[in-house]
C-alpha cells in the first residue's frame, strides 16, 4: 500500500506546534510526497491553544482536514482531551509526558508513546525544543521518512535570524527519535 | 469694417470641444471647464490627460474636454485617479468633483488620496447643492440656506456646520498645494486660474497632491437669476468660506 | 533527469505568486483575515517586479483604485474576504458596466455580517448573479487546490482581458490559509498591458477614449446590455469541471472549492468499500458548467450538491439538470470545519435513494 499518513498536532500556543506541523509538511514534499498543513488557531494572536492539520501521502491529496486522523502528538492535557477519542484505532499518539499524566493515555485502543519531550529538552538546553524531541519520536514511532529528511529540512522552517539554533534543533529531533526506539 | 481688419483676440483652446454644453444658465461649470482646458494646453499635458469624471452635473465633463476619461463611481474619484495614476505614472491626471461628490460620499477617498500624497489634482466645485439630482442640501449648504431636504433651511443643530474642505485637505501631510478660489468675476476667475495652474503644477513637477476649491454658482437650484446668484457668492459665501491658498509647499506652509 | 521544483506555499501565497507570473502589475488591498498574506506579499513583491502597491484607505477605494488602473489596460488585482467583497461591489459593478478588465479575489469566509475568520461558501449567490446593481456577470474561477490557485490567478489575467470583464477567484479560508507544494511557471508571450484599441494612455493625437457605464441617449443601455449578454453568452465555452470516477457512478456529488477536495476524499473512501460514487466538481462557477452535468444526469445518474452554505450552487446544478434529474442537497453551516467523515453518511443516504 502507499504511504499514507495524516496527523493532528496540538498544544499550547507557544509550543510551537506551528512551526513542527510545517516542518513535518515540508520534509514530506522534499521526499517527493504530496502534503497539506493547515492551522487552525483560536480567536487570540498568542497565548490560546493551537493546532496544525498535516497529511502526507503518495496519491493527491483530497481533504487537508481530518475528523479522525491515524496519528496525533500530543503536546498538553487539553490536546489530549480533545483529540485522542478522535484517534483512529491502532493509531499512533506520541504524548508529551512532561505535561501529561501518563495514566489519560487510552494504551489499549491506540498506540501510546510517552515522551518526557520538556525534560529532554532542557537536558539539551532549552525547553523550547521540546516540540523537536516531540516530532522527532513521531519519525520514529511512524516511519513515515528518515529522521534525516526532517533535519535537512529545518533550515526551510527556521527563519534566518534563528538559524544558529539548528544544531540544536537536529539535537533535539534525534533524542526524541533515541528515545523510543 | 472690411474683413481683412478682422483680428481673432479669444478662441477656444484645443482642450475644450466646440458643442454647446448642458448647463443651465449662468452655471459656473462652463468657466471651470474653461479654465481646465486653457490650463492642459497652457502646461502642455492636454494629449497625455487622463480625467477622472465624477457623478453629478460635471460627469458630462468628459463630453467637453478632448482628453481620455474615465467615469468614477459617486464620491471615488481621487480613488479611481489613484489607480489611473499607479497605471500610468507619465500621464497627467486629474478629477473634477461636485461638493456632494467630494464632500459627502467620498469624504474618505478625497482625505486619503490627498493624504498619500498622490501625484494628482483635484478641482473641487462648491456651489452648495446637490445640483443633478434637484437642490437638495449638500455638506457645504450654509446655515440658513433652504434646499428640498432642508426646507425651512439648514439648521447647525441638526445638520452640523458647513464642512471647509480646503481648510481641512490643507492640513494633510500629503498636500502640496490648496487653495480657495470664486468664479463670480472677472478678477476672481483670473485668480482662480492662477491656484488651478499651481495645483496642477504639484503634478507636473512631481511635488504631490494638487486641490483648488472653487465657488460657483447654481442659479437654478438656488432659484436665483445668475446675476444674484454671483451677488450671493459675495455676501453669504466668500465671508463663510474665504477665498486665498492655505498650503503651498513652495512657500513653506500655509497662508 | 530535470526535477520539477516545488515550493511549499499557502493558498494566498499562491495566489499572489501566480499575479506576478501573469504580470500584474498593480495591487490595491486592504487588511481583512483570511486573506491578508496577498496584500502582505504584495507589499514587498510588487515593488520588486516594477509594480505599484497601495494599501487602499477601505475596500470601497481599493476596489475603485482596481477599477482606474483597469481602464488604463493595465493588468491590475485586488483582493479580500466577503465582509470587504461586499463592499467592492458598487465598483464591480462599474467594471462591469464600463467593460473594464480586472482581478478580484475572495476569500470566503463566514457570514452573514462579521460571521467568523474561518472557511465558508456563502458568497456563490454574491460572486455568480452579479453581486453589486445592476445586469451583470463576472467569470468566476474557483480553485481547490494551491497549485489551482496558482494557475486560475494567471488565467484571470487572461480572461478578463480576453472578454473585457472583471474576474473572480473565489476560494475560501481553508484555500488561504492551507499550505501545499505548487509548481510555478511562468506563461509565455503575455504583456503586463492590453486593450490596445480601447485603453487609456492619453490620446496624442488620436481619437480621445472614453471608458463609462451611464448611457442615457435612447436605446443606448438596451444596446449596451445586449452587448455584455452576447459577451456572456460567448463565455459559456470555457465553462470547466473535474470529474472524478463519475462513469459508472450511480451517484455523482456536485462540491466546488476546498469541499470539492474534501468530498473527494470521502468519494474515494466511498469507492474503496465498492459504492458506485462519482465527484462532479465545478472550476469555472460562471459559467457553470451545465453541459457535462446535463450529460451525466441523461445517463440516469443521481445527484448530491454539498456545500460550505445553506444551498446555493444546488441551484446551478438543478436548472442544469431540470429537465431529466433533481438534486438531493447536504449542508454545511458556515463556523463547522467539515471533514471526508460529515460528507459519507449523506452520500450513502442518497445513493439509496432515502
Amino acid at each position: 500500500m502507499s504511504r499514507y499518513l495524516d496527523s493532528i498536532i496540538a498544544g499550547f500556543g507557544g509550543q510551537g506546534v506551528m512551526l513542527i506541523g510545517n516542518l513535518l509538511a515540508y520534509a514530506g514534499m522534499q521526499e517527493g510526497l504530496n502534503v497539506t498543513y493547515i492551522p487552525v488557531y483560536g480567536p487570540e494572536m498568542r497565548g490560546g491553544t493551537a493546532n496544525c492539520t498535516v497529511v502526507l501521502a503518495e496519491e493527491e491529496i483530497g481533504s487537508p482536514i481530518i475528523r479522525r486522523p491515524t496519528s496525533l502528538i500530543i503536546m498538553n492535557r487539553p490536546s489530549l482531551d480533545k483529540f485522542q477519542t478522535r484517534l483512529q484505532d491502532g493509531g499512533i499518539n506520541i504524548i508529551n509526558s512532561s505535561l501529561v499524566d501518563m495514566e489519560l493515555a487510552d494504551t489499549k485502543r491506540v498506540n501510546c508513546y510517552a515522551v518526557p519531550a520538556n525534560e529532554i529538552a532542557d537536558k539539551l538546553g532549552n525547553t523550547r525544543m521540546a516540540n523537536m524531541v516531540a516530532l522527532g519520536a513521531f519519525i520514529e514511532a511512524t516511519k513515515i521518512m528518515p529522521l534525516d529528511a526532517v533535519v535537512n529540512s529545518l533550515d526551510n522552517v527556521i527563519s534566518a535570524h534563528y538559524s544558529h539554533l539548528i544544531p540544536k534543533n537536529a539535537e533535539a529531533l534525534q533524542a526524541g527519535a533515541d528515545h523510543i526506539k | 469694417m472690411s474683413e481683412m481688419n478682422e483680428k481673432l483676440v479669444f478662441d477656444r483652446p484645443k482642450a475644450v470641444i466646440d458643442r454647446p454644453t448642458h448647463y443651465c444658465p449662468g452655471c459656473h461649470h462652463g468657466v471651470a471647464h474653461r479654465l481646465v482646458g486653457e490650463l492642459l494646453e497652457e502646461l502642455g499635458v492636454f494629449e497625455d490627460t487622463i480625467l477622472v469624471s465624477s457623478i453629478g452635473c460635471s460627469v458630462f465633463l468628459y463630453n467637453y474636454l478632448n482628453v481620455d476619461a474615465v467615469e468614477a463611481p459617486h464620491g471615488r474619484a481621487p480613488a479611481v485617479a489613484t489607480g489611473v495614476k499607479a497605471a500610468r505614472k507619465d500621464n497627467f491626471v486629474f478629477a473634477y468633483q461636485g461638493d456632494g461628490d467630494l464632500a459627502s460620499i467620498g469624504m474618505a477617498e478625497i482625505l486619503h488620496a490627498a493624504n498619500r500624497g498622490e501625484k494628482i489634482s483635484v478641482v473641487f466645485v462648491n456651489n452648495t447643492v446637490y445640483g443633478m439630482t434637484g437642490g437638495q442640501m449638500a455638506p457645504t449648504t450654509l446655515i440658513g440656506q433652504r434646499t428640498t431636504t432642508c426646507p425651512s433651511g439648514r439648521c447647525l443643530e441638526h445638520e452640523g456646520a458647513p464642512i471647509r474642505m480646503t481648510e481641512i485637505i490643507a492640513g494633510l501631510g500629503g498636500t502640496a498645494f490648496a487653495a480657495r478660489g470664486s468664479l463670480d468675476n472677472v478678477k476672481n476667475i483670473r485668480q482662480a486660474k492662477k491656484y488651478m495652474r499651481k495645483a496642477f503644477e504639484c503634478q507636473t513637477q512631481n511635488k504631490g497632491f494638487g486641490f483648488v476649491e472653487l465657488l460657483s454658482a447654481c442659479p437654478t437650484n438656488w432659484k436665483m437669476t445668475p446675476v444674484q446668484a454671483n451677488e450671493r457668492i459675495q455676501t453669504e459665501m466668500i465671508p463663510y468660506f474665504p477665498l486665498g491658498v492655505y498650503k503651498d509647499t513652495d512657500e513653506g506652509g500655509a497662508c | 533527469m530535470s526535477k520539477t521544483v516545488r515550493i511549499f506555499v499557502k493558498g494566498n501565497e499562491a495566489v499572489s505568486r501566480g499575479a506576478l507570473a501573469a504580470k500584474c502589475r498593480c495591487f490595491f488591498g486592504y487588511p481583512i483575515t483570511p486573506q491578508n498574506e496577498i496584500p502582505e506579499f504584495m507589499s514587498s513583491e510588487m515593488p520588486k517586479a516594477g509594480g505599484e502597491f497601495v494599501q487602499a484607505e477601505s475596500e470601497v477605494a481599493a476596489a475603485n483604485m482596481l477599477l482606474g488602473a483597469g481602464a488604463c489596460g493595465v493588468r491590475a488585482m485586488t483582493s479580500s474576504s466577503s465582509p470587504g467583497v461586499s463592499l467592492k461591489q458598487e465598483a464591480i459593478s462599474y467594471m462591469a458596466g464600463s467593460e473594464i478588465p480586472a482581478v478580484i479575489v475572495n476569500m470566503n469566509r463566514g457570514g452573514p455580517g462579521l460571521g467568523d475568520i474561518g472557511p465558508a461558501q456563502g458568497d456563490y449567490y454574491q460572486s455568480t448573479r452579479g453581486g453589486g446593481h445592476g445586469d451583470y456577470r463576472l467569470l468566476v474561477l474557483a480553485p481547490s487546490t494551491g497549485q489551482e490557485a496558482y494557475d486560475m490567478t494567471i488565467q484571470a489575467f487572461d480572461l478578463a482581458f480576453k472578454y473585457r470583464n472583471p474576474v473572480m477567484v473565489l476560494g475560501d479560508a481553508i484555500l488561504g490559509q492551507m499550505k501545499e507544494p505548487i509548481t510555478p511557471w511562468i506563461p509565455e508571450n503575455i504583456e503586463s498591458e492590453g486593450g490596445e484599441d480601447w485603453r487609456l494612455d492619453g490620446a496624442n493625437g488620436r481619437e480621445k477614449r472614453l471608458i463609462k457605464s451611464l448611457f442615457l441617449e435612447e436605446g443606448a443601455l438596451a444596446g449596451q446590455n445586449q452587448k455584455l449578454q452576447a459577451k456572456y453568452d460567448a463565455m459559456k465555452e470555457m465553462a470547466d469541471a473535474e470529474l472524478f470516477d463519475t462513469e459508472d457512478a450511480e451517484l455523482v456529488v456536485c462540491a466546488y472549492g476546498s469541499i470539492g477536495r474534501i468530498a473527494k476524499s470521502a468519494v474515494r473512501k466511498l469507492r474503496k468499500e465498492g459504492k458506485k460514487v462519482g465527484l462532479f466538481r465545478p472550476k469555472t462557477l460562471y459559467p457553470f458548467p451545465e453541459k457535462p452535468l446535463l450529460k451525466l444526469a441523461k445517463e440516469g445518474k443521481r445527484f448530491l450538491t454539498v456545500e460550505h452554505n445553506l444551498g446555493q450552487m444546488v441551484d446551478d446544478v438543478r436548472l442544469a439538470i431540470r429537465t431529466v434529474a433533481d438534486s438531493d442537497f447536504f449542508p454545511i453551516y458556515p463556523g463547522n470545519l467539515p471533514t471526508p467523515d460529515d460528507f459519507e453518511e449523506p452520500i450513502l443516504k442518497s445513493l439509496e435513494g432515502k
